[in-house]
């Protein structure tokens, strides 16, 4: 089915068309945008449902053949991500209709969270490397407007960090581009894969880092993550939580396609080197955390250590190990997307995300203790929520190899990380509020939310409770992410 | 010809990375603006140069007039074009919003979004 | 300035097989409109365009993602080109229609929306 695989860009494209055209009508553009996502993760079912059933699917965009034209191909992990892509984006969006105010809807946050949408499946979808950075750009230019939109002071210095580095990141992929182009004549990434497989060389390793180093960025790994806790808590919390849930991992996506696609003859050097890098990612990441007293930064120094473990998997370069990131990717886009909503669920309610004024918020707010024990837990990798199983298949993976020392690293990240979510769950929820905290509405949850909160909790706990399903995805998707002979075919139509 | 660029390249990115470094926030974007530049010139350079007809088919004829250009890494280089100049577009409005609220260009006074 | 916007036209229309496209073209009239703006005042370029410049940008989006359609509907995967008829033209020689020139038509509007945007919002903001 070949319009499966265009409608996850056609969807936010037009949705976000149709906001632009809706102009000044703000009622119509909040339909509209809860209606594109909506549609959106519609869209990835189905992907996913036929990829499943009919393997991988290739378009050639204008029916230019391969490597000459724009191919799209899904293969599973692809289909995986824009599928939990649109769930994400449904749930944010419908939390944006109560988070975001009137001012910032009519500066067009509605159509450029669409167009953000449009870049993050667009670099899923992509087969090119070229066409990667296109999406990468078409990403990163609403994600800044939507950093700056609102224009607080804190904002515009977030947005000019965030900025600079993601420029560069980009130079440098560009540059890795002019390498590999003027080395091999072709930028399609399955038709890299054969010319590099029979010559690892200087020059490809020379670019494979630059690539490591341009996605590093982007995914946030150690040494690479400072601009992201300076950034992530200063827009509102919907913007935080969809950048938070989707824009880091778009880098890791980014990582493992290119090391398990193209840069794979060496891997001694290579995959060892990302190894380290996982491990120590994982570390500065929770010893961060530990240090911080405001929700939503602590939060942030928690993707910078989860997003080690998802390379981690990438590392150790077995099927398993690959199955155990996209796993991890999976869960951790659901539980902390959930995170930073109840984090701007309890800004709304207190006004403050600073831990040392919270209090009290279980006596008076039960339910929403509850709903944040789900995903922290989950975080902390607790029995039987989603984060132990992602945990548990990875451990696992490590261990047949055997490879102990990442092991060790894991779990004990693991320990600090439930370590810091009880931090914030005594301060904020069981601690008596202090003296003289009058902020926020003091009112109840506003429903809209409320169900996202609830929706992203119930996805967590279902994963907990079948993640053979889930897991069995990500092993077929890792198989073919292992052999990529598949791939090479379905978009050069002939046998590498 | 190639030795030439390649020397004006490294030389693009040292002064490039020599501004971004600097603590005034338009060096900041000049070096950013050279960045890109020095970019575009290493695709345009990486990609081989040659002096080359159109890579158009005449009419009447069935294969390229040889030497042909490479038009992939021109279009390339173009929408690399067009992504930096939308970005440094970005960039100047933002730094402009910046000065408006910060009344400095010094970068090392960017430390509030960083402490509590 | 009426002359600069007959030029992009041209420019547009001549895309496909010679230098010109939408893209150039769509800046020669955003660089026509910018003119009438320094001349006469952001204000009157502004009513002279009549619509805003964030309705261009819809519309051509709109445009260029639509005549990706028509392929598609043809069991063609997304944005192949279709050719229709073609009108001898004193200018331009054979102006060919098409779903590629549908295409340039978007990003023709795209374009000078997008920069006629740019030019209006930092004048104004002074």
């Amino acid at each position: 089915m070949k319009l499966a695989l265009v409608l996850p860009l056609l969807v936010p494209l037009l949705t976000a068309v149709a906001c632009i055209l809706a102009g000044a009508s703000r009622v119509a553009q909040r339909a509209l945008s809860v209606l594109g996502s909506g549609a959106l993760l519609a869209a990835g079912l189905w992907l996913l449902r036929s990829v499943d059933a009919g393997g991988i699917q290739v378009v050639q965009l204008g029916n230019w053949p391969a490597p000459f034209g724009i191919t799209l191909v899904a293969d599973l992990f692809s289909a995986i991500m824009v599928a939990i892509t649109g769930f994400v984006a449904l749930c944010v969006a419908v939390f944006a209709l109560a988070n975001i105010d009137p001012a910032r809807e009519r500066f067009g946050f509605h159509p450029l969270y669409q167009l953000l949408l449009l870049g993050v499946c667009g670099a899923f979808l992509t087969g090119d490397l070229f066409n990667l950075f296109v999406w990468f750009e078409v990403m990163l230019m609403s994600s800044f407007v939507l950093l700056a939109l609102g224009g607080e002071r804190p904002q515009i210095e977030a947005a000019v960090k965030y900025l600079t580095l993601n420029f560069i990141a980009s130079g440098l992929f560009l540059t890795a581009l002019g390498i590999l182009y003027g080395q091999f004549g072709t930028l399609n990434m399955a038709d890299l894969a054969v010319k590099l497989r029979d010559q690892p060389s200087g020059v490809t390793l020379s670019s494979a880092m630059l690539l490591f180093v341009s996605f590093g960025i982007k995914a946030g790994v150690f040494p690479l993550f400072f601009w992201l806790p300076a950034s992530y808590h200063t827009p509102p919390v919907a913007v935080s939580a969809i950048f938070a849930g989707l824009l880091t991992k778009v880098g890791v996506y980014a990582l493992i396609r290119v090391f398990t696609l193209i840069f794979t003859a060496d891997p001694a050097t290579t995959h060892t080197l990302i190894v380290v890098v996982s491990v120590l990612t994982m570390i500065t990441g929770v010893l961060g955390a530990a240090a911080q007293y405001e929700i939503r930064r602590v939060l942030s120094f928690h993707i910078i250590s989860q997003i080690g473990y998802m390379t981690l998997g990438l590392g150790l370069f077995t099927t398993a190990a690959i199955a155990a990131s996209i796993f991890y990717i999976v869960h951790h886009i659901v539980v902390k997307t959930n995170l930073f909503l109840i984090g701007g669920a309890i800004g709304h309610v207190r006004g403050t995300g600073e831990l040392k004024q919270l209090g009290g918020l279980y006596r008076d707010y039960p339910w929403i203790g509850l709903l944040f024990l789900i995903p922290a837990m989950s975080l902390g990798g607790i029995p039987p929520l989603s984060g132990f199983f992602a945990k548990f298949a990875l451990v696992k993976s490590a261990l047949e190899i055997p490879s102990y020392w990442p092991v060790v690293a894991a779990l004990a990240v693991g320990l600090l990380t439930l370590f810091s979510m009880t931090k914030i769950w005594a301060e904020a929820f069981w601690k008596a509020e202090p003296e003289g905290a009058t902020g926020g509405t003091r009112g109840p949850v506003p429903l809209l939310m409320l169900v996202p909160i609830v929706a992203m909790a119930l996805l967590t706990v279902a994963i907990g409770f079948f993640p053979g399903t889930l897991l069995d995805l990500a092993t077929r998707a890792a198989g073919q992410l292992m052999n990529p002979n598949g791939y090479i075919e379905a978009v050069l139509g002939r046998t590498p | 010809m190639e030795t030439t660029l390649a020397i004006v390249i490294g030389g693009l990115y040292a002064i490039s990375f020599y501004l971004m470094l600097r603590r005034s926030m338009v060096k900041l974007i000049l070096g950013l603006m050279l960045f890109s530049q020095a970019v575009n010139l290493l695709l345009f350079t990486a990609a081989g140069l040659t002096r080359g007809q159109p890579p158009i088919i005449p009419e009447g004829a069935d294969a390229l007039p040889v030497p042909f250009a490479d038009p992939l890494p021109q279009a390339l280089i173009l929408t690399a074009i067009v992504i930096s100049f939308g970005m440094i577009a970005f960039t100047l409005a933002l730094t402009r919003r910046a000065h408006s609220s910060l009344e400095t260009d010094d970068l090392d006074q960017l430390g509030r979004s960083e402490r509590p | 300035m009426p002359l600069q916007l007959a030029f992009s036209i041209v420019l547009l229309v001549r895309g496909h097989n010679e230098p010109g496209g939408g893209f150039i073209g769509g800046l020669v009239a955003a660089c026509g409109i910018a003119l009438h703006g320094i001349a006469f005042g952001i204000p009157a370029a502004r009513r002279l365009l009549r619509v805003p410049p964030p309705m261009l940008i819809g519309t051509g989006l709109l445009i260029a993602a639509l005549s990706g359609l028509p392929g598609l509907f043809q069991g063609q995967p997304f944005l192949t080109g279709l050719w229709g008829g073609s009108v001898p033209t004193l200018l331009a020689g054979q102006l060919k229609f098409g779903t590629p020139l549908l295409f340039d038509v978007g990003v023709y509007l795209v374009v000078a929306g997008i920069a006629v945007h740019l030019i209006f919002t930092m004048a104004e903001d002074q």
